[in-house]
């Protein structure tokens, strides 16, 4: 099988998208640029041409207007941000337009539109270009999110995405883009709303999502060692939310730890845990727990970032608590904590 | 022309040159950790407007603010021990390159999301004014910039309200590697938007600090006497990359012809010329203080990397305040 790497996994299905249904454009700062949004939509403007793949001004706001707008009236458009942040100048449009127009005219318009928002970390960013906010677009009855965490389901899922009829907001994770992962050629989907179990366990279940799922992953593998056997899911979409598949590996685990990729209060760690306990509250063998990142604006320094996320350290140590057992990580364990770079050959640009 | 005027601005403006490619020398070792985008190039926009402020003039930035934050009066050290993102920087190592601020300085703000700092500028003025501080604002922002909505909002309500404030585009043709022409129609004039909005607008030339200079002093008397904002507008040229210490001719995205006129334009070198004709200054003096602010940039960057760190505490701190 092909390997490609998450990004290369995005251009490929933004082609296909493109090449399969004239009525897909695409639009976003950067987008025909020789840096081509860290490489997902290179060489798409010469191949489908510049009035399909196409710059715009620092315009965000007005540009989901007008995206909305098109999509009215036939098209079905991808809005790109190279950061969460500058979609958030467009949420009127966002919350009040795109999430309401189905509802408003009682289904006589839909809105299929995809809005990728990308999720920075590491190397200084800060407070205004890290932040990881999906909770609030999951927060809005009329919106889907998801948020693929392999190459594989980065395709799958952004081909489903331009072919669902509803405003799907695509969140990628900065730190994903340079991962590698098995992707075929062919065009396939990844359902929007269906969970994947990436690991297989029977101690405890640990749900996460996007960069996270990554580090979580990690976090198994280091418990395994400690002969710990977790099952750990990849929620791969937050909205709709698989509760299915969540609560039936918990039934058969009796534990939860949930892996938050942004702040826990009000956040995505907080909706898992009350599905969970709201159903089978009598079936756990001791309270769930959830860790994310700290309760704090994200700062510059190195110093004080690198402590702000979740890493495998973390995850095994709450873990660990979960089950009532202590484990002393090795030296070689605590190596695959990131610093503010996802790995040595990562140099950006972030 | 101020002749002792001049020879300052002509210093300053190597000063900050100086310190953009040392910053661009040093990056590599990968101890400024933070994004950083280079002002080289467009060093008499931020000399020129701030030698026309006084010091308790307030001024604002964006994304590109090294020069303007030097510019205005701000500490060397704390900008660097930022970048180094330790303890003695300006925001302790919180904010990095993209949230530089001096206080005493009057640099009250610098922050990343294009557009955002411009109508935060109008409430500084607007603010002044409520307590009847004779403080001008001045506002820096790309040409980008004036693509977004809230710059639209801020020259309506600036100009409503008579706001004693310069709003500052600079004019650098590019936001990252997109052209002017997928972004603005050629048939739009940011000079006529402004007057609509009733404003005074006035344009110098972007490389040349003493037209800068020239044209912040008519805006600053405008201010006084028709008691009201101005929008100017300099054209000018980043030479080095959007976002990092390189530069990146070989992508082509801007062409070769176009880099090569505006490094001849050089805002430095001109004025350089200028002082060697008019005899204000010679190849020796010159060479004085050049090798004087090598001394200076060079233990500036000593400080800063020799600085401690933020203790794993301050995470927690400066949240919320008292
Ligand atoms: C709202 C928003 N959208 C997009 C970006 C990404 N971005 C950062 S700087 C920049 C270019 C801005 O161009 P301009 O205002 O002309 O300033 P210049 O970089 O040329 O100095 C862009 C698009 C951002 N920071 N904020
Ligand atoms: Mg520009």
């Amino acid at each position: 099988m092909r390997n490609l790497k998450f990004f290369e996994a995005i251009r490929e299905a933004t082609a296909i998208s493109l090449r399969d249904d004239p009525s897909v454009y695409l639009v976003g700062l950067g987008v025909p640029d020789p840096k081509g949004i860290f490489g997902t939509t290179e060489g798409l403007q010469s191949e489908y041409g510049a009035d399909r793949v196409f710059d715009m001004p620092i315009s965000e706001n007005a540009m989901t207007g007008v995206a909305i707008g098109s999509a009215l009236v036939g098209m079905r458009p991808i809005l790109t941000h190279q950061r969460v942040e500058f979609a958030l100048l467009s949420m009127e449009q966002i919350v009040n337009q795109a999430a309401k127009w189905f509802h408003m005219t009682a289904g006589k318009k839909n809105i299929p539109l995809v809005i990728r928002m990308i999720i920075g970390r590491g190397w200084g960013q800060g407070a205004q270009h890290s932040q990881s906010l999906e909770s609030w677009f999951a927060h809005i009855p009329g919106l889907k999110v998801v948020m693929p965490a392999t190459p594989y389901d980065a395709k799958g899922l952004l081909i489903s995405a331009v072919e669902d009829n509803n405003p799907v907001i695509f969140m990628e994770h900065r730190w994903l883009h340079n991962t590698f992962g098995e992707v075929p050629k062919r065009k396939y989907k990844v359902p929007l709303g269906k969970a994947n179990i990436i690991k297989s366990g029977k101690d405890l279940t640990i749900v996460s999502h996007s960069y996270m799922s990554i580090e979580a992953l990690k976090a198994a593998m280091i418990m395994k060692e400690h002969g710990i056997d977790s099952e750990v899911i990849d929620l791969r979409s937050l909205r709709p939310l698989d509760t299915k598949t969540i609560i039936k590996s918990v039934k058969k685990t009796k534990r939860l730890l949930v892996v938050d990729n942004g702040w826990t209060r009000f956040g995505v760690s907080a909706e898992i845990i009350s599905s969970v306990t709201e159903k089978i509250f009598d079936e756990l063998k001791c309270s769930p727990s959830r860790i994310g990142i700290e309760d704090v604006p994200l700062p510059s320094t190195r110093a004080l970032a690198v402590h702000a996320y979740p890493t495998p350290s973390k995850i095994v140590k709450a873990a660990a608590k979960l089950l009532g057992l202590q484990i002393k990580l090795s030296k070689e364990q605590k190596k695959s904590d990131p610093l503010d770079q996802p790995d040595q050959n990562f140099t950006g640009p972030f | 022309m101020d002749n002792k005027l001049i020879k300052d601005q002509f210093f300053q403006m190597l000063r900050i040159r100086k310190v953009e490619l040392k910053i661009s020398e040093l990056y590599p070792e990968e101890e400024m950790r933070c994004p950083v985008h280079l002002s080289v190039g467009q060093e008499a926009v931020a000399v020129g407007v701030c030698s026309a402020l006084q010091k308790k003039d307030i001024a604002l930035s964006a994304h590109r603010s090294h020069a303007h934050y030097l510019a205005k009066g701000g500490d060397l050290k704390s900008m660097l021990a930022e970048l180094y993102g330790k303890k003695t920087g300006c925001a302790e190592g919180k904010g990095g390159s993209m949230h530089l601020i001096d206080l005493e300085a009057g640099l009250i703000a610098a922050v990343p999301i294009v557009g955002s700092t411009i109508p935060i500028a109008v409430g500084s003025a607007w603010g002044n004014m409520m307590q009847d501080k004779s403080v001008t604002t001045a506002v820096f922002f790309g040409e980008g910039a004036t693509e977004t909505g809230v710059f639209h909002e801020s020259l309506g309500f600036a100009s409503l309200h008579n706001m004693p404030m310069i709003f500052v585009c600079e004019n650098n043709l590019y936001s990252v590697y997109s052209s002017l022409e997928v972004r603005q129609s050629n048939k739009r004039n940011n000079i006529k938007i402004a007057e609509g909005h009733g404003i005074v607008s006035l344009k110098g030339e972007g490389n040349d600090v003493s037209s800068v200079y020239g044209v912040i002093k008519e805006s600053i008397s405008i201010i006084k006497k028709q008691k009201g904002p101005v929008y100017v507008e300099f054209d000018t040229y980043r030479w080095l990359e959007h976002c990092g210490p390189n530069d990146d001719d070989h992508l082509g995205y801007r062409k070769d012809k176009e880099v090569k006129k505006w490094k001849i334009n050089c805002p430095i070198e001109k004025t350089k010329d200028y002082l060697l004709n008019n005899k204000l200054a010679d190849e020796k003096e010159i060479q004085t203080v050049s090798l004087e602010l090598d001394d200076e940039i060079e233990e500036a960057f000593e400080f800063a990397k020799t600085s401690p760190f933020l203790d794993k505490k301050h995470l927690y701190t400066s949240i919320y305040s008292d």
